[in-house]
């Protein structure tokens, strides 16, 4: 049921010849109603996909932008439910796909079976998890697709091609290339030609899984993975809720207004 | 959930690298993999190699000052009655502690890579000391993460930290202590992966860094094995050991040798914290849920939300809210006892060893260690042994003890 809109709206990018755009906000940030707002306005201004992060303390993989964030909707109180209510919210009135990325801990804490229910409940397309690679989520995995959840396995620069096979041999129809070696929201230490060059083999590999590109991605940079399948810019959006708090400015407009002009970036 | 004799404890976990098939792991980013799985195999080739062995068995004599003095507490046992305590001096290696080892044996890793520039974590900066210290020595380009906390109350150590050349970052995120130091190291790894090291400061971490740690501070108990057969001419038949745990890496170092004796009692004591307090970093022994911390499965301190909770511990190199998967297979298992000692109950023990034997001044960490030593000795027999492991000096600690004390120093 959710994985095949997922994958619509992939297709429905596609025949705007433009890959498709993902946002990533961390869910709660700054608060329940704001980040509902911010949801609304990604919609709104034209994202196909929206990445909400369950954010956690102690993560391993976050950039500085990422990790204020982070602290602000935690040290806010935000929870768990939190984050599954602000989802069922917003897909009452809007049809974009809701990807969840976490880390394992928050799902474990809530129990895995509770945790995809609640996913299930609240339209939740597709689990990113950041720190619990392949072959150790092959049991969760198989849980989320019993839930008609996609799990998104994550690829990256440094897994050689025998990994790259046997990750994509077990991926679900999605996957996640990391562009460069860094954690989010670092200066794009790579061309844009050698990330398509991966990206190009993975397709190769596995003509039929959407692939989606992250990290490092800007408004600069966007228009070159125009010919993708897909691409996420966060730190900056995260970036832009910061500055918004900061000058006392609506974040939720701010934010969509970037997302605008990178889509516009993106199908120019 | 069994142990197994006549195999190291380092290599007795299961092809993903769990313990007791469910602690420890490799739970990173998929960027992480192939620097792990580079060391992994590098690890593998130089335990096995006699030349490398010959090297760390040279630096371990030679510059960590290998063995370290194993000594009766004549005074401490006469003034308590009961058990005969004796101490494994580890405060006598090079640098105050036995964070020595690990730090030697990564930068000669580094070396063996083919690489340059090497980081890591740190808590009450021993670590941080240590590594900056072997650095400067192999000639390495080194960084230091510290909570910003951490930097503050041990700043003796960052000041050596940066004598010997590092970059010291203190890390403002969090409870800006050794949690959050560790999760910035990671990342920082995680970009810098191709052309660093990382040393993992104890032993916790992805399974690899758990096996280095404890196969380095492993030095520990196989010098003190020799140090006891000269003493007793035997094996002592009731014979206790005791030492701190925060991440865990002395405390496998001092028993590693000692794991297949069954007589032998393996203590360990974590960090109650403040008398009256509800916050403690003792995982194992307030029985906290199992989590994921630092690419790990192990006993965490955390909320019902998966968030982990602050510690708090007068002791830097205690404070932290997880713990060795190793330590979570041992409770498990039944092979040690893991207990408990306060802020108080430390300062307590520090006072009375300090003041008793001269030559012994335990820093806050193994302060907690001789105060179970304290709290057991006058219930047993002269006939029981009880060793301490003094893994690290109190000059460090010597403004915080004299303020506790209300001393201006």
């Amino acid at each position: 049921m959710t994985s095949s809109t997922l994958i619509k709206s992939f297709e429905r990018a596609k025949e705007n010849n433009r890959a498709a755009l993902l946002t990533y906000t961390v869910g709660g940030d700054p608060d329940k109603k704001t980040s509902l707002n911010i949801f609304k306005s990604i919609a709104e201004s034209g994202a196909d996909i929206i990445e909400c992060g369950l954010g956690h303390g102690a993560n391993i993989g976050d950039g500085g932008a990422i990790q204020d964030s982070t602290y602000r909707a935690l040290s806010g109180g935000i929870k768990t439910d939190d984050i599954f209510e602000i989802i069922e919210d917003f897909k009452k009135d809007y049809e974009t796909d809701v990807i969840l990325m976490t880390y394992q801990n928050k799902i474990m804490a809530y129990g895995e079976e509770d945790f995809l229910e609640k996913c299930v409940n609240s339209k939740v397309s597709g689990i990113i998890c950041v720190d619990w690679p392949w072959p150790l989520n092959l049991d969760f995995a198989k849980k989320c697709k019993e839930n008609s959840i996609v799990f998104i396995q994550l690829l990256c620069p440094t897994t050689n091609e025998e990994r790259l096979k046997s990750i994509l041999n077990d991926a679900h129809e999605v996957v996640y290339y990391i562009s460069m070696l860094s954690t989010t929201g670092q200066k794009l230490k790579v061309s844009s030609d050698e990330i398509k060059k991966r990206f190009n083999l993975i397709k190769k590999i596995s003509p039929d899984r959407k692939c989606i590109i992250g990290f490092g991605i800007t408004a600069d940079t966007i228009n070159d993975f125009k010919d993708t399948d897909a691409c996420v810019v966060g730190s900056a959006l995260c970036r832009e809720i910061t500055r918004s708090i900061d000058d006392e400015l609506n974040p939720a407009t701010n934010v969509g207004n970037m997302v605008s002009d990178l889509k516009q970036k993106l199908s120019s | 959930m069994k142990l197994e004799k006549g195999i190291p404890l380092i290599d007795q976990h299961d092809e993903n690298g769990y313990w007791g098939g469910k602690f420890g792991g490799n739970q990173i980013a998929e960027s992480l993999n192939y620097p792990i799985e580079e060391l992994t195999r590098e690890f593998e080739k130089l335990r096995n190699d006699e030349t490398f062995i010959a090297e760390r068995d040279y630096y371990f004599k030679n510059f960590v000052g290998a063995p370290t003095p194993f000594i009766k507490l004549e005074n401490l046992t006469k003034h308590l009655g009961g058990a005969q305590i004796y101490c494994k001096l580890v405060s006598k290696a090079t640098g105050g502690a036995h964070k020595a080892y690990n730090a030697v044996v990564h930068s000669l890793i580094c070396k063996r890579l083919g690489k340059t520039y090497i980081g890591g974590d740190t808590g009450a900066g021993y670590a941080g000391k240590m590594l900056s210290m072997a650095a400067a020595k192999f000639n390495l380009k080194c960084k230091i993460f510290m909570g910003a906390k951490d930097v503050e109350r041990q700043s003796i150590n960052v000041f050596s930290m940066r004598s010997y050349g590092a970059e010291v970052v203190p890390v403002n995120s969090g409870s800006q202590t050794l949690v959050d130091a560790v999760s910035e190291c990671m990342r920082w790894w995680t970009s810098e992966n191709e052309e660093a090291h990382m040393c993992v400061g104890s032993t916790v971490g992805p399974t690899i860094f758990v096996k280095i740690c404890a196969w380095s501070t492993a030095q520990i108990s196989r010098e003190m094995k020799k140090q006891v057969m000269d003493e007793f001419g035997e094996v002592p038949k009731d014979m206790k050991l005791i030492n701190c745990v925060g991440g865990g890496s002395s405390a496998a170092g001092f028993w590693n040798e000692w794991i297949d004796y069954d007589n032998i009692e393996l203590i360990g004591v974590e960090a109650g914290g403040p008398e009256g307090s509800s916050k403690h970093a003792a995982p194992l022994t307030n029985g906290s849920p199992i989590g994921v911390l630092h690419g790990a499965t192990q006993y965490v301190i955390q909320d019902d939300q998966g968030e982990i909770e602050e510690t708090d511990s007068i002791s830097a190199g205690l404070d932290y809210p997880g713990v060795s998967p190793l330590h979570c297979f041992l409770k498990e298992t039944g092979r040690a006892r893991y207990t408990s000692a306060s802020d108080e109950e430390a300062i307590e023990a520090f006072q009375l060893v300090s003041k008793n034997e001269g030559f012994v001044s335990p820093s806050l960490e193994p302060s907690h260690a001789f105060a179970e030593a304290i709290k057991i000795a006058p219930k047993l027999s002269k006939d029981t042994i009880i060793v301490v492991d003094s893994c690290g000096d109190s000059a460090k600690d010597s403004k915080i003890i004299a303020e506790r004390l209300g001393y201006k120093i």
